[in-house]
């Protein structure tokens, strides 16, 4: 399974068209913190931009986090989210280690689902869907 | 949803009170110009001057704005410091998204704060904050402290003014996010006359989108268009700057105060060696794949043992006839240097350009003296206009006070009115003849976006003064309407009166196919009649003599043509703001 990587940020030049198109043909919103990428700077403007984005944790401690299962872990990396079993208890958001979760007034969560659809409007080539190299359950998130 | 209403916010900064208002109009004016107007007739003051507390200042929004790529602007209007008169202003960033996600058509401040204060709006929030301590800070230095003041990197945006504004210079700007701005006739001043030092806008809310296929298959299509144009890959590429070339090339350049169209040194500041020596990288307004914003860098040593700093620094076509050409200075990096100072101060870049190249031009002439000038303005040299600019910005002398009002204000006192390079304000890059002299002097904003006044001189050697006129009503129209949508005028080649249309009706707002250029028409009369009814005449414009000793290249300027049209354009201006009871 591939998944969404913001790998050349350097590129980028703040036009937030990733998070609207996410917003707008993933999530059927117009806004552009209702999407799964969400770009700011690091610092205004005269410090270049990141992108807030799922980095594919396996397993997921968002999916770990969620009591109901709305968010499980998918194939490969990162999560499938259930809309409807979503109690909005916002446990995926304070569990997620790149605070890639964007949560709504309603406390509805937003997160990548690694899907692609923005990669095409992005106008400097900014953001890629890579194969992940296998990884076996348990094993990763450690340096040590 | 589009409503068919406007919903504003006004803010107090008197009471300290805010309200939410709707107000209906959505068919008969769009958004944009046509509501920041609307919203003029009802809150501003025709019998007022343009510092009395209760003239608003206005910031609206259109109705696409954030749904279609480049629909990324807003429309700043207020009663001008500069010539006590109604005008507009446009900026993006992310202005425009921010109040879209705000959930706002339009922001209106009326009043004045009684020490300095920073107000903060979004969807759920209205603040004020006594920022009394910030008074003198630069325009960059108060956007890091309000970054930190109201949290929301990446869906906020941050306009703030300089000391310029708060000395109240008549062409002192609104940054917006670093590297926009509320540019020209004075908007940040309007600011600073409230005791207002920034505006806050958080865009925070999102709205849902229509059911079906249709809206996401024409943002594609939109999209496409505006990313694979020859047209949006000038913008993209070079930026604006690429016009240096050209129009040095056709003699349209104005050089060292526009004693000269052309110059052997142009090439030493055009788009291309911008980019080569300077360009870090290109930036845009949120909601616009094209990124038009060029930023360029330079680096300078300011001890010895290799200590140096640096500078990022937006450059456009403008900025740089402004600070490069008109001043004589022809090298990039000098330029950024001047430009950086500017941007510090909260100037406007062009007016102050043209402002120290006049006084340039007075001080070599003995119109003026040191004494006046305090520092030695010599073309070329860097180091005087950075000080220049300091003097703009903070007058230590009453010819400074003058000069920040507007350089013919200064020249009515001190002489040189001859070469003060004004047609209406400080003049636009554009020695291209007749037409745009006239469209300038005259027109609506004294901009060179209100007509393409300037194009028409680069195509037609002959000297139709009704065909010109006709253009230039016509081409004033068609922009209002996207002004009204608050497009970027960039995209003007794309999005025509039936794409807009069609646009609208992809989320759910039909009824205006074909209405486009009706609309137009409305609020390009209702402007003028806020205009002349603050005592514009357009009758008594002077173009100054400068206009008339330069030569293009079709040849030295033609003086009957000139006057034929602009005595023509001022029937049609008359005629355009007459009073309503004659007009519809």
């Amino acid at each position: 399974m591939k998944v969404l990587r913001a790998a050349r940020m350097e590129r980028c030049i703040g036009c937030h068209s990733c998070s609207l198109a996410c917003a707008r043909q993933v999530h059927k919103s117009l806004s552009w913190n209702k999407a799964g990428i969400r770009i700011s700077s690091a610092g205004g403007l005269s410090t270049g931009f990141e992108a807030r984005i799922c980095l594919a944790c396996n397993p997921a401690p968002c999916a770990e986090a969620c009591p109901t299962g709305a968010l499980f872990q998918r194939k490969g990396g990162g999560v499938i989210q259930k809309k409807k079993l979503c109690i909005r208890c916002g446990e995926c958001a304070a569990a997620c280690p790149v605070d890639a979760i964007f949560l709504d007034h309603q406390v509805n969560p937003y997160v990548c689902i690694h899907c692609g659809q923005c990669v095409e409007f992005c106008p400097h080539d900014c953001l890629e869907m890579v194969e992940l190299t296998s990884q076996t359950d348990g094993e990763g998130g450690s340096d040590d | 949803m589009i409503r068919d209403h406007f919903r504003i916010m006004v803010a107090n900064l008197t009471t300290g009170k805010t309200s939410i208002l709707d107000r209906p109009g959505r068919n008969e004016y769009l958004g944009g110009s046509g509501l920041a107007a609307m919203l003029f007739e009802e809150f501003g003051h025709m019998d007022r001057d343009w510092d009395d507390p209760e003239q608003p200042v206005i910031f609206a929004i259109g109705p696409l704005t954030g749904y279609f790529p480049l629909m990324s602007k807003t429309c700043c209007s207020f009663r001008s410091p500069y010539h006590n008169q109604y005008t507009e202003s446009y900026a993006g960033g992310k202005s425009a998204l921010s109040l879209r996600f705000a959930d706002l058509d339009a922001l209106v401040i009326v009043g004045k704060a009684k020490r300095l204060t920073a107000l903060c709006v979004g969807s759920r929030r209205v603040e004020t904050r006594d920022v009394e301590y910030m008074r003198g800070f630069d325009a960059l230095q108060t956007g890091r402290v309000l970054r930190k003041m109201f949290p929301g990197s990446g869906r906020r945006s941050i306009l703030r003014i300089g000391p310029a504004a708060e000395n109240l210079s008549a062409y002192a700007c609104i940054n917006v996010d670093t590297y926009r701005h509320f540019g020209r006739m004075g908007g940040g001043t309007a600011m600073g006359v409230k005791n207002l030092k920034a505006i806050c806008i958080l865009g925070d809310r999102g709205f849902a989108l229509p059911e079906g296929k249709a809206y996401s298959k024409l943002y594609k299509d939109i999209f496409k268009q505006l990313t694979t144009t020859e047209m949006m890959a000038k913008y993209h590429g070079l930026g604006t700057a690429v016009n240096i070339n050209p129009l040095n090339e056709l003699k349209s350049l104005p050089w060292k105060n526009m004693q000269q169209t052309s110059s052997p040194e142009a090439d030493n500041i055009s788009g291309e060696r911008f980019a080569d020596d300077t360009l870090l990288r290109n930036a845009a307004c949120a909601g616009c794949p094209v990124g038009c914003i060029h930023v360029g860098f330079v680096r300078e040593q300011f001890q010895t043992n290799n200590q140096y700093l640096y500078r990022q620094v937006g450059y456009d076509y403008e900025p740089i006839f402004a600070c490069g050409g008109m001043l004589e200075v022809t090298d990039t990096g000098e330029v950024l240097r001047i430009l950086d100072v500017i941007e510090k101060e909260g100037l406007d870049n062009m007016s102050s350009g043209v402002a120290m190249a006049w006084a340039t031009e007075a001080l070599e002439k003995g119109v003026i003296s040191e004494k006046e000038t305090v520092v030695k303005l010599t073309w070329g040299d860097t180091e005087s206009y950075m000080q220049a600019v300091e003097y703009i910005s903070r007058p230590p002398n009453d010819f400074y006070k003058l000069l920040a009002q507007g350089t013919l204000k200064c020249a009515e006192v001190y002489g040189g009115k001859d070469y003060a390079c004004v047609l209406g304000q400080e003049m636009a890059g554009y020695a291209t003849g007749e037409v745009f002299f006239v469209s300038e002097a005259l027109g609506f904003r004294h901009a060179h976006l209100d007509a393409g006044g300037y194009s028409w001189d680069q195509k037609h050697e002959d000297k139709d003064v009704k065909a010109a006129l006709d253009f230039l009503i016509d081409d004033a129209r068609d922009r209002i309407v996207l002004n009204c949508m608050v497009g970027c005028l960039f995209s003007r080649g794309v999005y025509n009166d039936d794409l807009l249309a069609e646009a609208l009706e992809s989320v759910g707002y039909t009824g205006l196919k074909g209405k486009m250029p009706e609309i137009g028409k409305r609020v390009q009369k209702m402007r003028w009649r806020l205009r002349l009814g603050m005592g514009y005449d357009p009758n008594k414009v002077k173009i100054p003599k400068r206009y008339s000793e330069v030569t293009t290249w079709k040849g030295p300027i033609d003086m009957d043509y000139m006057d034929a049209l602009r005595t023509g354009y001022a029937a049609r201006i008359m005629d355009l703001g007459a009073p309503i009871e004659d007009d519809e």
